[in-house]
Order: structure tokens, then sequence, then C-alpha cells
């Protein structure tokens, strides 16, 4: 056999087991040293490891007794401090370790049933929740533990299945059954949230987004199988996109097709190494990656390596988060009842 | 509660998402031998006849435990009442990693049929309690074409993972699919 040629592989460092039945996501502290899991069994768990990334993950804690149903996501405060989980009893929960350990000290209701996902803005003063009811809430931290709802969106028409917000900005994003992904913002001249883009060239359910780390692309994933890149054009762009009311457009301006053979359940966008994972229901995590001679307005994206199926999931693949700070460390979690920490390796290194 | 499922996917036409893509899109075709993309020709390998019998053994398999369902309205089975029938059940192919998919039609009662969604619950629920145990494989549930008026929404709905396992923690939900797949003694 001839020896290996010096590609980009993605290597498993280890599966983490605990969780019983489905993972639903996957999520990491801000500063990187705890993984946190959720899924079916209403159990948050949060990894750590002993002394650095390094070591073998293990599960540090669990909570639980906070969600009377599956748990769907599990997101941290820029700052660390808080974690936010969003369940399908309709509520979302913020815990933190103010006392010592961590407790469940405030929790925001108003969904009328399963909430999808949940988000904090950059500043850590903002929260966004969305949910089957077809709404999506903008929340604003009052003070201490208090938390007040600042706007009821309701420009999606159905299901709505994930919240993301603009790394640098304060816009929104969401991601939904009815196809489209939509974008909002705080009009300044009355406070007012308003959806300021509609996304549409899905022709299924738009499951997850993921914002490069320019705020200026963004990626989605659909249940028609394919993943679309989003540019955004803004008011008297060089290119002579039309900008109508002097809002930013965004365009799909590629569309990857062919490569993933069921529903892409998630999408994430490493703001360190501009590679783009993504978790398919074909038992799968995928790494793309922007050519190097890529047009911005027509940009190339290739497959540059794929999970082995010898050594992966076995079952639908629903979340995948990067490292924030270790470049191709890249967490998956799958309905199998796994995580598996993955390393990608480019040819290069 | 069971017309609220229903009711909570209507208007999925007519939104304009018929698609137009801005800019011409530039799909990327997968140009990576390495990877374990090219595990699917594995199975190609194998005399087609062993694939063959091998799916229409497990199609039986699959119809086997979806033909004593209960209808949720009527004192019968969905064999009974003609909703499922073996015809339906079809290995469609397998994934990169050998996983069958499987693809089930079924024919709602009646055209307006309500509870076609609660059906399509039922077969999942059923097939994922049995065959799934020990045997990984895909799933992919239609209504018979031109069946129902709203078939479109339908499929979608009961092709979604999370609706599914959401409606599956409604209690009242749960309670009548508990009632429709039980087993008799």
């Amino acid at each position: 056999m001839a020896p290996e040629s010096p590609v980009p592989t993605l290597k498993l460092v280890q599966t983490l087991k605990g969780h019983r039945g489905r993972v639903w996501n996957v999520s990491w502290h801000p500063q990187g040293n705890i993984l946190t899991s959720c899924g079916e069994d209403k159990i948050i768990r949060l990894w750590g490891t002993e002394g650095g990334v390094e070591g073998k993950w293990v599960v540090k804690t669990t909570l639980t007794d906070g969600h009377e149903r599956t748990i769907r996501e599990v997101s941290w405060s820029p700052c660390g401090r808080y974690l936010a989980s969003s369940s399908f009893d309709a509520t979302t929960a913020i815990w933190d370790k103010k006392s010592g350990d961590y407790e469940c000290n405030a929790t925001l209701e108003g969904h009328e049933n399963e909430v999808k996902s949940v988000a904090w803005a950059r500043s850590g003063q903002v929260l966004a929740t969305c949910s089957r009811d077809k709404t999506v809430w903008i929340w604003e931290v009052a003070e201490e533990d208090e938390y007040e709802c600042a706007a009821v969106l309701n420009a999606h028409t159905q299901d709505v299945k994930k919240v993301m917000w603009h790394p640098n900005d304060e816009i929104l994003a969401s991601a939904s059954y009815d196809n489209t992904i939509k974008m909002f913002r705080e009009d300044p001249s009355d406070q007012e949230w308003t959806c300021v883009a509609t996304l549409a060239s899905h022709t299924s359910t738009v499951w997850s987004i993921a914002f490069d780390k320019t705020g200026t692309r963004l990626a989605s994933c659909s249940d028609d199988e394919t993943l679309k890149i989003w540019k955004v054009y803004l008011p008297g762009n060089q290119e002579g996109i039309a900008t109508p009311d002097g809002q930013p457009v965004w365009k799909c301006v590629c569309t990857i097709s062919g490569v993933h053979t069921r529903s892409v359940y998630d999408v994430a966008w490493c703001h360190q190494t501009d590679l783009i994972a993504t978790a398919c229901g074909d038992d799968t995590v995928r790494i793309f990656q922007e050519s190097l001679d890529s047009d911005p307005n027509q940009p190339t994206f290739n497959l540059v390596a794929t999970s082995k199926p010898s050594l992966s999931h076995t079952q639908d693949v629903n979340s995948v988060a990067w490292h924030p700070t270790v470049p191709g460390l890249l967490a998956s979690a799958s309905d199998d009842g796994s995580i598996i920490l993955w390393q990608f390796i480019d040819a290069s290194s | 509660m069971l017309l609220s499922l229903v009711q909570k996917s209507k208007s999925i036409f007519g939104i304009g998402e018929t698609v137009t893509t801005p800019t011409s899109p530039t799909p990327t075709a997968p140009n990576d031998l390495q990877s374990g993309l090219s595990a699917k020709s594995l199975t190609s390998m194998e005399p087609q006849s062993t694939v063959q019998a091998d799916h229409k053994e497990f199609q039986e398999l699959i119809y086997d435990y979806i033909r004593s369902i209960k209808d949720p309205e009527k004192p019968a089975t969905l064999e009974d009442l003609h909703v499922v029938y073996e015809e339906g059940v079809k290995v469609k192919g397998v994934t990169s990693r050998n996983i069958k998919i499987v693809e089930i039609e079924f024919n709602p009662t009646v055209p307006h049929c309500s509870l076609a969604t609660l059906i399509g619950l039922c077969i999942r629920v059923q097939l994922e309690r049995t065959v799934a145990v020990s045997n990984q494989f895909k799933l992919d549930i239609h209504i018979k074409k031109g069946a129902h008026n709203t078939e479109e929404e339908i499929n979608k709905q009961i092709n979604d993972k999370e609706r599914i396992a959401a409606a599956m923690e409604n209690p009242n939900l749960r309670k009548i699919v508990e009632e429709c797949i039980q087993e008799e003694d």
C-alpha cells in the first residue's frame, strides 16, 4: 500500500458517555475549560479535565431538577458566569454558582410550548429564546436574577428552531420550520425590535445557523440536505446590490448540495480557523474550508474532512461546537447518547 | 389536542419559499477521496441478489411490527383498514455506514383524516421501540400521494424528529400512542 498522503483528517480524541438517550446539544464555556451537554434525560452535564484541555474529560457536575422535559439547548453567557438552558417544558432556566454550587436562580416563562434555543448577546445584557409557538422573545437583564421580556417577535409563520446573535452587533438571526431565516434589530428611533431581513432559499426546515467571526457572512443548514452561505451587502456596496430602505441585504452566495445525505441539524463556524463543521442525520460530522482563491461574491467551500464511519457516532449527529480557544478542537453530540471530541488536523500541520 | 398538532403546521404553503437563489449558487462537489464517502461502494460490491433478499427480509420484519398497530379511532388494525400494506414498506438504500434507509407509505382512511399525523407518530414510535433497538435504521414516512389534502404538511411534521420527541413528552398524546401500539395479549 502506498503511504498515506498528507490530507486533512478529523481525529477522534475522546468519546464521552453518560447521558441516557438522545443528546441534543453541546456547548463550550467561553474560556473553554467546561463542556456542557444536555438532552432527553433532562440532565445538564458539565464536563472538565484534570489539568488543561489535553487531559481526559470527565463529568464534573450534573444539573438536575431544572426542567420537566427534554433540555434542548444550553448556552453560556459571554462572561461565563451564567448558563441558560431551554426546554420542551416551555421554560428557560438561568443557572449560576454564586452560592458555591450551580443553582437555578431565574426561570424565563412565557412561551406556549417547547423552547428550542437560547442565546446571549455579546453584551451579556440581552438574551433571545424561540419556540414551536412561532415566536422569538428578547429578554433584557434588569437586575440581579431579574429578566424582563423586551419584545415578542411574530415574524415567522412556523416553529422557530434556532436563535443566534451576531458576533459584534446587537442583531439577532433566527431559523425556522417555515424554511426561512430572519434577522432582527432594535430600531434606534423607537426602541422597537423589528424584522430587518428575511433570507429565503432553503426548501425545507432551517435547523441551524452560524455567523463567521466578522458577522458579514452566515452559514445555514437544513432538512433540504444543503449547507448555504449568505453574505451581507450594505447600502452603497461596490457590487451594486440594491438595498431597499437603506437596510443591509443578505444574499445566498453559495449552496453546497449533494454532500449531506440526510437532514443537516447543526452548523458551527469557527472564529479562530474559519472552518465550518456540520452535524448530519447521516451520522456524519463534516468539515468544510473555503478555497484560497475563493471569490467573495461566489465563494467556494470544499469538504476537507469527514468522520470515519467505523469510528464515529452510530446515529444522527445533532450538534457541533468548536472550542473557543484551541484551534480545530470540536465537540459533537448524537442520538446515540454520546459526545465525541475531535481534533481537525490540517494537511500542512 | 390532536387537531392542534395538525393545526400547528398550517400554511407551509404560500409563504414565498419557492426558491429564488439570489446569486448563482456554486455547488461544491466533495473533492476528497480519503474520507468515509467511499464506503458507499462497499455495498455495491455485494451480489445484488443477496442485497435484495436482505432488504426484502427487513421490509417484512418492519411490516410485521406496524401491521398490528391499532387505528386511533376504529376498533381495527392499520392492516385491517388498509392504512398500511406490505408494498408500502421499502428499503430505498443504505448510508455510508451501511445503515438501511426505510421508506414507509401509508394511506389514511379518509382524505380529511386529522389523525394522519397521529398514525405517522404511532408507526415511528413502534419501530423505534422494536426493530430499532437491535437494528439501527433510518426512517422516512409519507402519506400515499393524493390521499390527504394536506399531505405535504403532514409529511414534514411526521419526519421532524424534534416535534416527534416533543409530542411523545406530551402525556395526553403519549397515552393515545401507547394505546394504539399496545400488543394484544
